[in-house]
Parts: C-alpha cells; sequence; structure tokens
C-alpha cells in the first residue's frame, strides 16, 4: 500500500512538473499584434479596431505592442510568460528593443484576474516600473473589473503611445495622475456630464418628436435605452475594418529584460 | 613524380582546412565566452540596482517612527554585504558565483521580510511615493530573475560546446573553463510576492 502511494505522488510529481514545463504559446503567423487566445475576450469589431490602432502605430515609430489574452498561464508566473512571449516572438525590433506585451489573464470563475505590462529593454526608461504599474491599476484594472477588457486595453495603449513616443514625459503621467480623492472625481463628474446632456438632448428630440413634455420624456427614455445602445453596438462593428491589410512588418527580434509591472483583480 | 605532387597538395589543402576550421572554431569560442561575460555584467547591474533602490526604500520607511528597526537594520546589514563580494568576471566558478549568490539571496530574503512588516503599516501602503518604490523593487526582482535565466542559458551554451569533442581537447590546451550556473535559491523559486 505505501509503495502505492510513493509511486502515485512520483507520477503526480512528474504530471505537476510536466504541466511546468509547457511551451509558450507560438508566435501568430500570420503575425498579428492583438492575440485573443480566449477567442471570446474581444469581439470581431474590438479586435479590428485595437490590432488596426496597434498597426497603424508600429507601422509608424517600429514600436511594436502586442496583446495577448489567456486563460491559462501554463504554469508560468504572470510576468515570467509576459518576458518569455516578448523574447520569443521577439516584439519589437532587434536594435532598438522598442517592444511591449499586455499580458491578460481575464478573471474566471473563482481564479482572480491578472494582467501585467512587459517593457522591452529600449522602453524601459519612457515607461518605468513605477508608470507601468499606475496604468495597470489606473487604466486597466478599472475596466477589467466591470468585464470591459477592450476598454481598458484600448486606454493602456493608448497612453504607451504617446509615453514611447516621448511626447509625455512619465514624470507628468505619474503627477497628472497621482490618486488626491479630487483627482479621481473630476473624470467621474465628466462621465456623468456627459451622460446627461446626452440624455437631456435625446428627451428634447423625442419630446419634439412624439409630443411628449420634456420631463416627462426624459425619465420616459430610461426604459428605452436598451433598444438605443443595440443601435450604437451596430454602429460600432459597422467602422471595424480598419487598417486590416496593411500589416505592421511583423515582429522584429526585440529583447526583454524584466522591466515592467502587473496586477490583479 | 607526378603522384608525389598530387599527394603533397592534398596534404596541404587538408591543413589549409584544418587550420581555417580551427580558426574558426577558436574564434567561436572566445565569441561565446564574451557573450557569458557580457551578461554576467548584465547580471550585475540588475543586482546593483537592486542595491540602489534601498536606500530611498529604508528613508520613506523610517519616515513612520513606529517602524520595526531591526528589520531596517536588517536590510541595510544585508545590502552592505552583499555589494562587497564581488565576482571576477573571467573566473565564473562554481565557489564565487555560490558566495555571490549567497550574499544576494540574504539581501532578497531581508528585503522580502521588509515587504512582509509594511502589511501592518496602512498609512505607509497608502503613500505614493512608497507605491512607486515598491512597483519599482517588484520590477527589479523581475529583472533579477530574467538576467540569471539568461546568464544560465549563455552558460550552458558554451558549456555544451566546450564539453563536445573535439571540442573539448581543443578547449582545454587553451585554458577555456566551465561557467558555473544560478542554482534556483532555497525557497525561493519565485520571485517575493508583494500584493499591492
Amino acid at each position: 500500500m505505501r509503495k502505492h502511494i510513493i509511486s502515485f505522488i512520483l507520477i503526480a510529481g512528474f504530471l505537476i512538473t510536466g504541466l511546468q514545463a509547457q511551451d509558450i504559446p507560438k508566435r501568430p503567423s500570420p503575425p498579428r499584434l492583438v492575440n485573443d487566445l480566449t477567442g471570446n475576450t474581444l469581439s470581431k469589431a474590438e479586435y479590428n479596431q485595437l490590432e488596426g490602432t496597434l498597426e497603424q502605430y508600429a507601422r509608424k515609430t517600429k514600436t511594436r505592442i502586442a496583446v495577448v489574452i489567456l486563460n491559462d498561464l501554463r504554469g508560468y508566473a504572470m510576468s515570467d510568460l509576459a518576458f518569455r512571449i516578448g523574447e520569443e516572438w521577439g516584439v519589437g525590433d532587434a536594435e532598438f528593443n522598442n517592444g511591449i506585451v499586455i499580458l491578460v489573464k481575464p478573471k474566471t470563475g473563482g481564479d482572480e484576474g491578472e494582467t501585467f505590462i512587459a517593457t522591452g529593454y529600449g522602453l524601459e526608461g519612457a515607461i518605468p516600473d513605477a508608470v507601468a504599474h499606475r496604468i495597470v491599476t489606473n487604466e486597466m484594472i478599472p475596466h477589467f473589473k466591470k468585464n470591459e477588457y477592450y476598454a481598458g486595453l484600448n486606454g493602456a495603449s493608448s497612453i504607451i503611445m504617446d509615453l514611447a513616443s516621448g511626447e509625455y514625459p512619465p514624470k507628468e503621467y505619474l503627477r497628472d495622475t497621482s490618486t488626491s480623492p479630487l483627482a479621481a472625481l473630476v473624470p467621474l463628474l465628466a462621465i456623468l456630464g456627459v451622460f446627461l446632456l446626452m440624455r437631456v438632448s435625446r428627451a428634447r428630440s423625442y419630446s419634439v418628436g412624439h409630443g411628449v413634455p420634456f420631463w416627462a420624456s426624459l425619465f420616459l427614455l430610461g426604459s428605452l435605452g436598451g433598444s438605443r445602445g443595440g443601435h450604437w453596438n451596430d454602429f460600432s462593428s459597422g467602422g471595424g475594418s480598419f487598417g486590416g491589410g496593411g500589416g505592421f512588418g511583423g515582429f522584429g527580434g526585440g529583447s526583454f529584460g524584466g522591466g515592467g509591472a502587473g496586477g490583479s483583480w | 613524380m607526378k603522384k608525389s605532387w598530387i599527394i603533397g597538395g592534398v596534404i596541404v589543402l587538408i591543413l589549409i582546412i584544418l587550420i581555417g576550421n580551427s580558426i574558426g572554431k577558436y574564434n567561436a569560442l572566445v565569441d561565446r565566452e564574451e557573450a557569458v561575460e557580457a551578461q554576467w555584467s548584465q547580471v550585475e547591474n540588475v543586482y546593483q540596482r537592486r542595491a540602489d533602490l534601498i536606500p530611498n526604500l529604508v528613508n520613506t520607511v523610517k519616515g513612520y517612527a513606529d517602524f520595526e528597526q531591526k528589520t531596517l537594520t536588517d536590510v541595510i546589514e544585508a545590502r552592505s554585504k552583499a555589494t562587497s563580494v564581488n565576482v571576477n568576471p573571467q573566473n565564473l566558478d562554481q565557489q564565487s558565483l555560490q558566495k555571490f549568490q549567497q550574499a544576494q539571496g540574504q539581501l532578497g530574503s531581508a528585503l522580502s521580510r521588509l515587504m512582509v512588516v509594511v502589511e501592518r503599516y496602512p498609512q505607509l501602503k497608502a503613500n505614493e511615493n512608497f507605491l512607486q518604490l515598491q512597483a519599482q523593487l517588484e520590477g527589479t526582482e523581475n529583472r533579477i530573475t530574467v538576467e540569471r535565466r539568461k546568464f544560465n542559458e549563455v552558460a550552458r551554451e558554451y558549456n555544451s560546446m566546450i564539453r563536445r569533442f573535439p571540442m573539448n581537447l581543443f578547449a582545454s590546451s587553451f585554458d577555456f573553463e566551465r561557467k558555473a550556473y544560478f542554482e534556483a535559491d532555497k525557497g525561493a523559486e519565485e520571485p517575493p510576492k508583494v500584493e499591492f
């Protein structure tokens, strides 16, 4: 009996080490910058939009930002997997090492969600770890918590693009986003204001068209919001084929030295 | 007469090929060894980077009057010990690498103890400056892991090159010695997890 237990433990041990030694995801061919390996975290339209933005940026600046979304870390730590993907795929230019890997593991069931931004050697100055950490906590996790993966990725990559091309000094970004309670309220108020305005103007046109008093239509529209939202989605998927065929010249052999930061939710 | 000319020519040709070949091999060995030494300096860089972060970190934490002094002095002592251990890149043998790794490992565990103690100070954890240092420290630990892995990779390439036949005969006559590897730290296979 004892022997059985020992051999069971040994076999289990082999299985576990076997799991740990799994390969990292293969470099996509044809090369793509946005790789949703879960298949359903980004919609087709969101994928096209993000891929288009990142490809355009890669063509313009040679800086490549790769987004990888997966459910299974294959036994690696989040940060380690991000560096390995960057290195294996060669994200960024071999000469400038100007690649970024944004790795996302969406929250699934009981497992917590995790994300990591890995910066190539050449971008460690433009995006220091403290800044990468701020991007994760400010731009990504608040959206990811609400399952808005596209919004988080889009926000993070637009800031990374500004930082990487030197248009936004990292110190300034840290200062602009430092967490004073008032500063946190400003975007919230702005969003609220926009919502209110949209609703008022919609209510106004509704009240004119339907002969309903303006204030009544303001409340009426609350229940109509759902169908309106549907139209809006149609619209955004129509604009999806942004920069589809152009490509970005593939990956270039960039190297990663462990720069970046991550977080979980 | 004619035959001996042909034989002589063949021998000369073989000699030229052999010499050319061994020059190429020698140069390849030198390149590999250079790569190991270059990677070693990367490893030293990232450890130095960690050491440079510590004074700042200690000063920030010290500001909290009731902070446990023992953990802080431990970190400072481990730092001065770690920075005093230097390795000659031309002599990357098991013994010197182990000494280096041990001193750095002690600093690493002193630091992770500090980070655990910090959990008890909510004010400190809300301090902007401290949060930045924490992100930097975590980034540095990641860099250490990556550069060590890369060092082991180039050292492995070099080692297997000098041990393969016929390179082994060649390497020993030119004093190319085996390079040591970084071992996984005991109980610290993963970088200390710093929760935010």
